[in-house]
C-alpha cells in the first residue's frame, strides 16, 4: 500500500451523448481522498452521483467517462480491463445505493444475498460465510441476526434493510466506501443511527468514505471534508466545520434558503442562480 | 375553523389490522396554521387525508367550518378545502396540460370564466401565461408543485391541506414553494394544516404543531416552545436533537419509542 492518498481523481468528465448533442453531467472534477470521510452536496443534477458511479466506471452508453487520472490506491482505474476492474469493484470500492428496495435481490433471503458477497470475494466455505455474516449483521446492529439471516427483504423495515446493505458491502472489507444518499429515504432519528454505524466501522477500519447527498447540514455535521458541486462542476472544497462560513456565492445561497427552527417566520432567501458559476475555471 | 377529536382510522383486518391513528384530537382556528410532525408510519397524512375525505372508515367527530363531517363530502366541502400532494410527480395526469387539470375544477363547480381564472391562478403561483398548455413532463419538480398549488387554489377554499410540499424538492426550490405559500396564505387569509416530517419546515411555516408517533399525538406546543428547545416528551425532544444534525454522542442516547398497547 502507498503512501498517497487512497483516490485521486484528475479532470472527471461523464457526457452523455443525446439526439440533441453531447450533455455534459461532470465536467472538470478533481479531488484526491486519504482515509477520510469525504461529502459531495449538490442539488438534483449537479453531477455528485455520476461523479461516485464514474470512479467504479459504472456508467452505462450512451454515457462516457473520460479523465485525466482515476487512481485508486497506484493504479489507473480507467487503464483496467474489464475483468481486472471487478477485481476491484465490491472488493476493494464498495458502493451503497440510496434505496434498499431496489437494491438487494426480492427472491433472495438476506443471509444468503451477504453470504454470496463473502464468498464471491474470496474462496470460504459454506459455513464460515454463514459464520462472517451474521457476524457482519451484529456489527450493524442489529438486534436479532438469525432471524434477519433468514428473512426476504420485503419483511425489513427501511432502515433495517439500508444497514443490511451496509453489513454486504463492508463484508469484503473494501478500502473505500462510496455511499450515495445511502439514508435519505429513512426517518431522521434512524438515518443517524444508521449514520452512526458507518462512522464508527470507518474509524475502526481505517477506510475511506465517499459521502454523497443533497443535505447540507447533515454532511456538515458528519464528514471530515466537503465538495459542492453545481451544474457539473466543483464549485468549492472545504472543511465540513467550515461550510457555515463557505465563499462560494452558490454554497452561500444554498446555505441561506435553507428554513431554521430558531429562524423567523419570515420569507426565505431565494438562491439567484448567476450563470457565471457554470464558466468560471474550477 | 377545524375540530378533530378522537379520530380513529384503522386499515386492514383480522391478523393484518393496523390501527393508523389513535384517539387524534386537535383543533386549528380560523386563518391560522397548523403542523404535523412525524416519522414515516406515525399516522400524521392519515389524519390530513380523513379530513380531506381520502379515507372511507373513520370514527370520532372531524368539524370543518362548524359542519360536522361524515364519511362522505358534498361539493360545497372541496370549494372550501383542498389539498396538495407531496409528490408533483405523481399528483399531476401525465397526459392532461396545465390548462386542462385547471380548468376541471371550474366546470365542475360551474364557476364559469374559465379563461380569467386559468389565466390569475397561474399569475398568482408565478408561472405565467407561457405555462399554461404544457404537460407535467415539460415542467421541473418545482414548477409542477406550482400548479399542483394553483389547481388547489383555483377553486378559492378557506382551508388548504398540505401533505409533504416540498419534501420531493431540492432545497433552493423548497424556498421558492414555501415563501409562494405563506405570501398566499397571507393574502388570502387560508387556514392550512402541513404535514412534514422535517421539524425546521414546520418550525418556519406554522405557529402550532402537533407532534405525532405510532398513530398518537404525543404533545402539541407553539413553535415558541420548539425554538425554546421546551417540549415536554421525551420524543419530540429526540426528533429535535436529530434534526439538528448528525452528533455521535447524542445518537447513543436516542430511544426507540415503540407502539405501546393502549
Amino acid at each position: 500500500m502507498n503512501d498517497g492518498p487512497l483516490l485521486q481523481v484528475e479532470d472527471l468528465s461523464v457526457t452523455f451523448d443525446t439526439p440533441k448533442g453531447p450533455v455534459a453531467a461532470v465536467r472538470g472534477a478533481t479531488f484526491a481522498l486519504g482515509r477520510e470521510k469525504l461529502g459531495i452536496v449538490g442539488e438534483s443534477g449537479s453531477g455528485k452521483t455520476m461523479t461516485g458511479r464514474a470512479i467504479l466506471r459504472l456508467i452505462a452508453p450512451p454515457g462516457r467517462v473520460a479523465a485525466k487520472r482515476i487512481a485508486f490506491d497506484g493504479q489507473d482505474l480507467l487503464a483496467l480491463s474489464e475483468r481486472a476492474l471487478r477485481e476491484v469493484r465490491g472488493r476493494r470500492i464498495a458502493m451503497v445505493m440510496q434505496d434498499p428496495k431496489f437494491s438487494l435481490n426480492p427472491v433472495m433471503t438476506v443471509g444468503e444475498q451477504i453470504s454470496e458477497a463473502y464468498r464471491l470475494h474470496g474462496r470460504h466455505n459454506k459455513a464460515e460465510a454463514k459464520r462472517r455474516a451474521l457476524e457482519m449483521i451484529g456489527a450493524v446492529r442489529i438486534r436479532d441476526p438469525e432471524r434477519v439471516y433468514r428473512a426476504y427483504p420485503h419483511e425489513l423495515s427501511g432502515g433495517m434493510g439500508q444497514r443490511v446493505m451496509i453489513a454486504m458491502m463492508l463484508i469484503p472489507d473494501p478500502d473505500l466506501l462510496i455511499a450515495d444518499e445511502p439514508t435519505s429515504a429513512l426517518d431522521v432519528t434512524v438515518q443517524l443511527q444508521v449514520l452512526a454505524i458507518l462512522d464508527d466501522l470507518v474509524s475502526q477500519r481505517g477506510m475511506g468514505l465517499i459521502f454523497i447527498s443533497h443535505d447540507l447540514n447533515l454532511v456538515a455535521s458528519f464528514c471530515d471534508r466537503v465538495l459542492i458541486m453545481y451544474g457539473g462542476r466543483i464549485v468549492e472544497t472545504c472543511a465540513a466545520k467550515d461550510l457555515h462560513d463557505a465563499k462560494h456565492p452558490y454554497t452561500r445561497g444554498l446555505l441561506n434558503c435553507l428554513p431554521r427552527i430558531d429562524g423567523g417566520p419570515g420569507a426565505l432567501p431565494v438562491l439567484k442562480r448567476d450563470p457565471a458559476w457554470l464558466a468560471l475555471e474550477p | 375553523m377545524i375540530t378533530v377529536a378522537n379520530l380513529e382510522v384503522t386499515f386492514g383486518h383480522g391478523a393484518k389490522r393496523v390501527q393508523a391513528v389513535r384517539r387524534a384530537s386537535f383543533s386549528v382556528a380560523e386563518g391560522a396554521s397548523f403542523g404535523l410532525v412525524g416519522e414515516s408510519g406515525s399516522g400524521k397524512s392519515t389524519v390530513l387525508r380523513a379530513i380531506a375525505g381520502l379515507i372511507g372508515r373513520w370514527s370520532g367527530r372531524i368539524t370543518v367550518d362548524g359542519v360536522e363531517q361524515k364519511a362522505r363530502r358534498n361539493k360545497a366541502f372541496f370549494k372550501t378545502v383542498q389539498m396538495v400532494f407531496q409528490d408533483p410527480f405523481g399528483s399531476l395526469h401525465p397526459r392532461h396540460t396545465v390548462d386542462r387539470v385547471l380548468s376541471e375544477p371550474i366546470a365542475i363547480h360551474r364557476l364559469g370564466d374559465p379563461e380569467r381564472r386559468v389565466e390569475a391562478v397561474l399569475e398568482e403561483v408565478g408561472l405565467g401565461h407561457s405555462f399554461r398548455f404544457r404537460y407535467p413532463h415539460q415542467l421541473s419538480g418545482g414548477q409542477r408543485q406550482r400548479v399542483a398549488i394553483a389547481r388547489a387554489l383555483i377553486l378559492e377554499p378557506r382551508i388548504l391541506l398540505l401533505d409533504e410540499p416540498t419534501s420531493a424538492l431540492d432545497v433552493s426550490i423548497q424556498a421558492e414553494v414555501l415563501n409562494l405559500l405563506s405570501r398566499l396564505r397571507r393574502e388570502r387569509g387560508l387556514t392550512t394544516i402541513l404535514v412534514s416530517h422535517n421539524l425546521s419546515v414546520v418550525a418556519h411555516m406554522c405557529e402550532d404543531l402537533a407532534v405525532m408517533n405510532h398513530g398518537r399525538i404525543v404533545e402539541e406546543l407553539t413553535v415558541e416552545q420548539l425554538r425554546a428547545a421546551a417540549p415536554r416528551e421525551p420524543y419530540t425532544r429526540q426528533l429535535l436533537t436529530a434534526s439538528l444534525g448528525y452528533d455521535r454522542a447524542a445518537i447513543d442516547r436516542f430511544e426507540d419509542f415503540g407502539a405501546e398497547t393502549p
